[in-house]
């Protein structure tokens, strides 16, 4: 293996890559790790610790839900599983999932690469957009949208730290770093990356960066928004929803996913039982896209900083 | 009581067939007792569970999650009423737990679940098993342990695409510390396996995957006890054993053989007089 690990990042970076570098950092240091993939080890960069430790990487082939069976019965032996493919393709196993890993609350983490319609040119049949949703639904599992790679870096010594079902939703296209590489993660822990007392942006993923656009175009305004990074959709970090829905008196919540389900589901939950503020879901309009260039994709369908602006702008309306 | 041993017990063919009666008639009670469950599957399996609990695996019902015990992993969960009542003949549970079956606030639930003593996968949805278990397998050669992993399919579960998915990679991998056993009952819930989805030529299927297939009669001690010597002969060998174990579905009471009616409901007041009086037991009503 020529190609070097790296440790950390400081230039944009997809959040597999951070995938790659936190896997390959907790197997070494921690001999339980185990991963597996099902013949996309070179994409979802599984293949960086698959090639320092073959005699603990399991190529499944193209077999998702057999890779998950896999999975759970090592866990049962004392391992520590990470199973990885494209986030779409996790899907195929989500019975398996449900009933082989969460049920019985076993610790698999399954991985799912190439998220959203930032997937882009290979359409509509591989951009993940109900994956964060289906997940969620699931007792005993927690879900992780790292917002760069720094951030899914940190992610898997996180999710490695404890025995339980998640699921880790990763890009496949770069994203800028927003965050340190030495910042701990916590599950269920919001960043707040910026203040604010106007209104509330909480996203996830790819777009808590052009949640970060939005911002500085609306100070321009004399708006102040506060931003968080809403990395963990289950748990939800609660508290520091509410002081901000408090705080502020509306909320916009973004994500490169539908708008039923994941984060905006999430978060009007959350709201709607303890302090419901005008709420606006930005996200996939419940639809299919199509093939396109990530940017072009972004753009059409409304999950930039400039829409993010907008729909602050709109929400403000809404406020009493 | 089956004799509890920790290593392969000398395997006397009498008590083995005295308790396959009583985990008929085990099966039946309890189910009757809940008013639901899998009668059927249970008893077209009853030789093949006795003779693998008290002759082959090395578990330890006073450690039942005990490091490198051997697995046995119930893929056709819905049958737990049969492995219930051999695991309590083990000592895992009491037999008192029999009438909480399927009731809210007691031990055994409606498919198998791995919080009960002795019971190594949480199944019930079909075609889980064997991936389950050559993740187990895998697991246990890693770690370098010489575990046993047996794992029971049902015919008509075979149907499933998973299975298949895992049946390739049981060989591929050299996976020959696990055992499948398939239970051949003959019927599912709609009717005759092979009129359902006819899949002959079975064992063919399976020889081209790759296993080593072994054709038996699962009702047959001897046969049964012959046939798992072989699968533990072939460990090593490089390639998995397939024990295709001939059965009949509700085996051991006539109106029940080879019905598909009783996959999956209990019997009525009246058929459990019948059926325990051809188990020689009398129905008081009491498990």
């Amino acid at each position: 293996m020529s190609h070097k690990v790296p440790q950390g990042f400081d230039k944009p970076a997809p959040t597999r890559d951070g995938y790659g570098a936190g896997l390959f950092r907790e197997g070494e240091r921690d001999a339980r790790v185990v991963a597996l993939d099902a013949d996309l080890a070179e994409s979802t960069r599984s293949k960086w610790f698959g090639d320092a430790h073959p005699e603990r990487f399991f190529q499944m082939g193209i077999a998702e839900q057999d890779m998950v069976l896999t999975a759970a019965g090592l866990s049962t032996t004392g391992l520590r599983p990470f199973a990885s493919t494209f986030a779409i393709f996790t899907e195929r196993a989500f019975e398996i999932t449900r009933n082989a890993v969460a049920r019985p609350n076993l610790n698999v983490k399954i991985v799912g690469s190439h998220g959203g319609i930032m997937t882009g040119e290979d359409g509509a049949s591989a951009h993940a957009i109900e994956d964060v949703a289906i997940y969620r639904a699931l007792p005993n599992f927690r879900v992780v949208v790292p917002a760069d790679a720094n951030e899914a870096m940190n992610a898997v010594a996180a999710l490695n730290a404890f025995d339980g079902p998640a699921y880790l939703k990763l890009t496949r296209q770069k994203v800028p770093v927003l965050t340190e590489p030495e910042a701990p993660f916590r599950i269920g822990a919001w960043p707040v990356l910026r203040d604010g007392v106007d209104a509330t942006l909480a996203a996830c993923g790819a777009l808590v960066s052009e949640a970060l656009v939005a911002h500085d175009l609306l100070k321009r305004e004399g708006v102040s928004v506060r931003v968080l990074n809403a990395h963990t959709v289950k748990p939800v970090d609660a508290a520091t929803l509410e002081r901000a829905a408090r705080d502020t008196g509306a909320v916009v919540t973004a994500e490169d996913h539908t708008v039923i389900g994941a984060l905006g589901g999430a978060v009007a939950e959350t709201l709607g039982d303890t302090y419901p503020v005008p709420l606006a879901r930005v996200g996939v309009q419940d639809r299919y896209v199509e093939s396109g260039l990530p940017a072009e994709l972004y753009e059409k369908h409304g999950l930039t900083g400039k829409a993010l602006a907008d729909a602050v702008r709109n929400v403000l309306k809404r406020r009493k | 009581m089956l004799p509890v041993a920790l290593a392969p017990a000398k395997p006397n063919l009498d008590e083995l067939k005295e308790a396959a009666r009583r985990v008929r008639v085990d099966v039946l009670r309890m189910t009757h007792k809940a008013q639901s469950g899998h009668p059927g599957g249970s008893m077209s399996m009853a030789e093949l569970l006795v003779a693998l609990y008290a002759t082959r695996l090395r578990v330890d019902p006073r450690d039942p999650k005990k490091q490198g015990r051997d697995r046995f992993i119930l893929s056709k969960g819905h049958t737990c009423p049969g492995l219930y009542a051999v695991l309590a003949e083990r000592g895992f549970f009491s037999r008192e737990e029999f009438k909480g079956l399927r009731r809210a606030g007691h031990l055994l639930q409606g498919h198998t679940d791995h919080k009960i003593p002795g019971v190594d996968m949480s199944a019930g949805s079909l075609g889980m098993g064997l991936g389950f278990g050559n993740g187990v397998a895998l697991g246990e050669r890693l770690a370098g342990r010489s575990t046993r992993v047996w794992v029971m399919l049902g015919d008509g579960e075979c149907q499933e695409g998973s299975v298949w998915e895992s049946a390739m990679t049981t060989p591929f991998r050299k996976l020959d510390n696990l055992t499948c056993i398939v239970d051949w009952n003959q019927i599912q819930i709609d009717g005759f396996v092979k009129d359902v989805k006819d899949l002959e030529p079975f064992a063919d299927k399976w020889r081209a995957f790759g296993w080593d297939v072994r054709e038996f009669n699962g009702h047959d001690l001897k046969e049964v006890l012959a046939a798992y010597d072989y699968a533990d002969s072939r460990v090593g060998s490089g390639k998995p054993v397939l024990l295709l174990a001939k059965t009949e579905k509700g085996n051991g009471v006539s109106f029940m053989r080879l019905k598909a009616d009783y996959h999956g409901r209990a019997l009525t007041d009246d058929e459990m007089k019948r059926a325990l009086a051809e188990l020689g037991e009398e129905f008081t009503g009491a498990i």
